[in-house]
């Protein structure tokens, strides 16, 4: 395997967080990897795993999903939005439970096409999702913002967030 | 640039078949596992197999949730088996085998395990799977063994390959 899929920063939590930020990304890249083993901090609320590039807060963002709970398959889309949603099911929160997210963002680098994110993720104990999203900008992708999408529950300790850089060539 | 996607071992199965293919010893050294597993079995009669995971040589503790489509319609179902996908079968078409992708994130630290596994087994036929499961091992003991093997006592058949990889976050 030639060394072209590079850490570019990772992130443990040693608290509970609302956010986790990438910031000043290279463009030196061809594609990013996002990984995230992931858990809420509480119950009170499922919040979701939510991405913002370049800290755009408009509504310029869309989704498609195929999401299995167990017991059904149902698949949704959610067109306009101002952040792109990778938790369709419930955040675990059991001791030592973590949901996983591993989120392919192509092309990232290029100032010519709109921005297209892969994504996989899901808990054992409530459901796994595929999705397909859309950041309608051209510029250039030089910052992530990983969010609870608002929800009053955070990100709990000991949760991790690592970008990987993967080069063509 | 760092070494970070690193090959930590790789297996073929020879022509006698083999009804497991086993990484053992396997180093904490990294911060995530990747298998790539391409496979085909011997279950007499049938046409796809669940592929399941034995971790550090155990079958207990094991949970997940399937998402997957047939062909025909898109289904969600559970249980505690270690699914990882399907493969085809002897009634499968000839020469066609599944591909697998299964990621361990923080598999040496010291919460439970999830993993996710992405499979197809497609084969120009009327039955085909693709699957996306989200798994758990409800162990907190470091991972230092996979062993994955077809349901039902079948066997992988020669030319089924499976490589991991290790990934480090630094």
């Amino acid at each position: 395997m030639p060394a072209t899929y590079e850490p570019i920063a990772t992130t443990t939590l040693s608290t509970t967080a609302t956010t986790v930020s990438f910031t000043s990304i290279s463009g030196a890249y061809t594609d990013l990897v996002l990984v995230a083993n992931v858990q809420r901090a509480t119950t009170a609320e499922n919040p979701s795993l939510t991405l913002r590039f370049n800290s755009d807060t408009g509504t310029n963002y869309s989704m498609t999903n195929l999401l299995g709970n167990g017991s059904s398959a149902s698949s949704s889309r959610q067109s306009t939005q101002n952040m792109m949603n990778f938790s369709y099911f419930s955040m675990a929160s059991a001791a030592n439970t973590f949901s996983t997210y591993i989120l392919n963002v192509m092309s990232y680098s290029n100032s010519t096409t709109y921005k297209t994110v892969v994504g996989r993720s899901g808990d054992a104990g409530a459901g796994t999702q595929a999705t397909v999203g859309l950041w309608r900008s051209t510029s250039a992708i030089t910052s992530i913002i990983v969010t609870n999408d608002g929800s009053p529950t955070n990100f709990a300790s000991g949760s991790t967030f690592t970008l990987y850089g993967i080069q063509a060539a | 640039m760092a070494n970070t996607y690193v090959t930590i071992a790789t297996t073929t199965v020879g022509s006698g078949g083999a009804s497991s293919i086993d990484f053992q010893n396997i180093p904490s050294t990294y911060t995530d596992l990747l298998v790539k597993l391409s496979a085909r079995d011997n279950r007499s009669g049938e046409s796809v197999t669940d592929v399941l995971v034995k971790i550090n040589n155990s079958s207990s503790n094991l949970s997940d949730r399937r998402l997957f489509g047939n062909g025909s319609g898109a289904f969600s179902d559970t249980a505690t088996t270690g699914r990882v996908g399907v493969e085809p079968g002897p009634n499968a078409t000839s020469n066609t085998f599944g591909n697998f992708e299964i990621y361990f994130p923080n598999y040496a630290g010291s919460n439970y395990k999830s993993y996710s596994a992405d499979a197809v087994s497609e084969n120009n036929a009327t039955l085909a799977f693709t699957t996306f499961i989200a798994g758990l091992w409800s162990q907190t003991t470091a991972i230092n063994q996979l062993t994955f093997y077809p349901a039902a006592s079948a066997s992988f058949v020669q030319h089924s390959t499976a490589t991991l990889y290790g990934i480090k976050n630094t």
